[in-house]
């Protein structure tokens, strides 16, 4: 049961790159992914940024091979997805039990969208091919479907912390030997339904966001997917290059605060983080970097730094929140700075938290304005906070 | 690990732990829409106000689920559905198509994404604990119940609380009968299992049980293992995940007492059973569910439910037809569920 459970490979599509090296050469490189709307669009165009993967529907559907017919989110997942399972390179995967794990927070809604606008005028309009793939569980199928993964396959939904939900929830099938390798991670892509949505809760911000900023305003939403390749001690045996990384903690606790705000101490994020802690055998002072949630509002980013202040005083590893250059992607948030925390520990990096001007006052610690490299990180805390008082985190630690 | 409480809200009278009465509820159209309770024993007056119908549902099962078990806070709350809350989804997406992105009010997109329930019924007990949410079409309360007993098995609780929840509205509705799923015209869910056509009926429901390490004096039901298989490639394979599920349980066919089947009328879909029922259940009593709860992604949760009273009692409920009393008593049940023949679950129940 206490098995270790390695990272065997990683894929991720952003604002920020359509892979992971262009993603961490825009990270290299203070590249920040939002901008005006360019394929996506809203009413909201001209007052909203938003951080777009930088491919259109048809350009997307051309690289993952799924037809333009079916969701951007899903388009976004294969691709990340199959990017993951090559970089595993595990040869005998069809002899393995393989599981394919995903989270997304609104399934096929760019495509619904399409749907219901014509469906509303008269009930019996409106392309059923947009709609037949609403469910969040159909997204993830279109892609298990297309690597040829049956084993398992399910989908996890708790808002912005579904992602790292997934992935843990994958690493523990593999310790309760139901699975050897498992797919697992995040999609979302942009749409009019959670951009109106968050934009009624008064949380966008019509800049470019900046998380753990005194004068911060909010979030920008983003798009993408990010995975990684969970494999058992035994796989791991027989890989060709080795494990990236071990998932040696996670958590996952709820702030029972509030449906949608985070509560004034960060009791959630508080006892997300210890229990991760604790699952890993790991002091506070074990670690190396936090990729923060921080997601620029000014509620969730009080809420995450005083339980930072709270478990970490007086000893501070390195922080940053990488949504600066990503956006919040939601249900892919999880998956896709799990990637980036991988990284952090495979290249002993750590990445800036760009646009930062005036540390909050109320926090005694000052996150990461450069982006660091050539140092030791053998432990990463990723943390990811949703609706709902989902609160989870995960330890990535040096193999 | 042992069934120690449910709470189920369903189209048939399963709430308030009552006996199941002998005569169904019928229904004269292909949807069928679950008998709610009077809400204020479970629910605050002014939050009851503020949640939509499927969150009432969902939150009222697990509180009575909860006060069935005694257990004020469980240590894990694992909800599992297939499309959420549709209602409110719906809601926010027609005042954005009609209000054209204008004019929009936060409370419906709140109350749509797919935790709400869980995390309503965490906020409701302050349960800092555990809480997941699964989404997984017809895995989706199979997934949630994984997850719930593998917490168990970890030893990281002694007990959680597993849930399903779904709901019909008029939209859902609209778009799943323009999909084929349900029968047409004149339609009876007494007669589903005898018309032999096409399409099956409508169905939405709310159950929780409460999962405990260890047992009680009260425990409905032991389960004793679960396992779905994904689009198995026809017939020959679903037998073969029967047997081997039986065999990982170290019992054969001849050990089970009652197969409960997810049947649901469609003649498309119901082959299978009849293909089963003529092989390796040929030798079992079996009975079929849907014509009470209809057809849901999560229906199994019905199903789960059902077993875990029939064996509570150790005696078949009238409502299940003339299979009645057989003198034996009822003490290991095989459920066997499909969803549109591409989600298949098995769950293996004995007396405690």
């Amino acid at each position: 049961m206490s098995q270790p459970v390695f990272v065997a490979g990683a894929g991720v599509i952003s604002a920020i790159g359509k892979n992971t090296a262009e993603c961490l050469d825009s990270l290299e490189n203070n590249r920040a992914g939002m901008g005006h709307m360019h394929f996506f669009d809203s009413l909201h165009r001209d007052k909203l940024p938003v951080a777009e993967v930088k491919m259109s529907n048809d350009e997307l559907a051309k690289f993952s091979g799924l037809s333009n017919t079916k969701s951007r989110t899903a388009q976004l997942s294969l691709i990340a997805a199959r990017e993951a399972l090559n970089d595993a390179g595990i040869e005998n995967l069809s002899t393995l039990r393989t599981g394919f794990i995903s989270a997304n927070s609104v399934g096929g809604m760019d495509k619904t969208e399409k749907f219901f606008a014509e469906f509303l005028s008269d009930n019996q309009k409106g392309k059923l091919r947009d709609v037949v793939n609403h469910e969040c569980g159909s997204v993830t199928e279109l892609v298990a479907d297309a690597l040829g993964i049956k084993d398992y396959v399910t989908t996890i939904s708790t808002a912005c912390s579904s992602s790292a939900n997934a992935i843990f929830f994958g690493a523990r099938m593999i310790k309760n030997n139901l699975l050897d390798v498992v797919v697992a991670g995040g999609t979302d892509s942009l749409t009019k339904f959670t951009l109106n949505g968050f934009n009624t809760l008064m949380i966008l911000d019509e800049k470019f966001c900046q998380p753990f900023d005194e004068n911060r305003r909010g979030l920008n939403l983003g798009e993408g997917a990010g995975y990684i390749v969970l494999v058992s001690e035994k796989v791991a045996a027989t890989l060709k290059k080795k494990p990236s990384a071990i998932l040696s903690g996670y958590c996952n606790a709820n702030d029972a605060y509030h449906q949608t705000a985070s509560s004034p101490d960060g009791t959630g994020s508080f006892l997300a983080m210890s229990g991760a802690l604790k699952k890993a055998g790991l002091q506070p002072t074990d670690i190396d970097y936090i990729n923060l949630h921080g997601t620029g509002t000014q509620n969730n980013d009080i809420a995450e730094g005083t339980a930072i202040k709270r478990l970490f005083d007086p000893h501070y590893p390195k922080m940053s929140s990488t949504k600066a250059f990503t956006g919040h992607t939601l249900g892919a948030s999880g998956g896709i700075e799990a990637v980036f925390s991988i990284l952090s520990l495979q290249h002993g990096i750590v990445y800036p938290n760009l646009r930062l001007e005036t540390p909050m006052k109320d926090l005694p610690f000052n996150v990461e304005t450069k982006f660091t490299k050539n140092i030791e990180v053998k432990h990463v805390l990723s943390n990811s906070f949703g609706f709902g008082g989902n609160c989870s985190s995960l330890i990535f630690s040096k193999v | 690990m042992y069934i120690r409480a449910t709470g189920n809200i369903s189209p048939q009278k399963t709430f308030g732990h009552l006996p199941l009465p002998e005569e169904p509820v019928a229904f004269s159209t292909n949807r069928l829409a679950c008998i709610e309770p009077d809400y204020k024993e479970f629910i605050d007056v002014k939050l009851i106000r503020r949640m939509s119908r499927i969150i009432r549902m969902g939150v009222a099962a697990a509180m009575e689920c909860l006060q069935e078990a005694n257990v004020k806070v469980p240590d894990a709350i694992v909800t599992g559905t297939a499309y959420g809350c549709l209602e409110d989804t719906g809601s926010f997406m027609t005042k954005m198509v009609e209000f054209n992105e204008e004019l929009l009010t936060p409370t419906a997109f709140i109350q749509s994404t797919h935790n709400t329930i869980g995390a309503q019924i965490g906020l409701m007990l302050q349960c800092n604990h555990y809480n997941n949410a699964f989404v997984h079409r017809g895995f989706s309360f199979e997934s949630a119940l994984l997850d719930g007993m593998m917490l168990l098995e970890e030893k990281e609780v002694s007990n959680v609380l597993v849930g399903a929840i779904d709901e019909i509205t008029n939209i859902s509705h609209a778009i799943l009968n323009r999909l084929g799923l349900y029968k047409q015209g004149n339609v009876s869910n007494l007669d589903i299992f005898k018309t032999l056509t096409k399409g099956t009926i409508a169905g939405e429901g709310a159950a929780f049980f409460l999962l405990a390490n260890e047992p009680s004096s009260t425990d409905y039901a032991k389960l004793e293992g679960l396992k779905t298989f994904y689009k198995p490639n026809g017939i020959e394979e679903i037998r073969n995940n029967i047997s081997s599920f039986l065999a990982e349980q170290s019992i054969t066919i001849d050990d089970i007492d009652l197969v409960i089947t997810g049947r649901n009328g469609d003649v498309r879909s119901d082959e299978i059973f009849d293909q089963l029922e003529q092989s390796i259940f040929s030798n079992n009593k079996t009975v079929n569910y849907k014509n009470l709860c209809g057809e849901y992604p999560t229906a199994s949760s019905f199903a789960l439910w059902l077993a875990a009273n029939i064996i509570k009692t150790g005696n078949m409920p009238a409502v299940l037809g003339n299979m009645g009393s057989t003198g034996n008593k009822v003490k290991r049940i095989l459920i066997y569920n499909q969803y549109q023949q591409i989600h298949h679950s098995l769950f293996l129940l004995s007396a405690c």
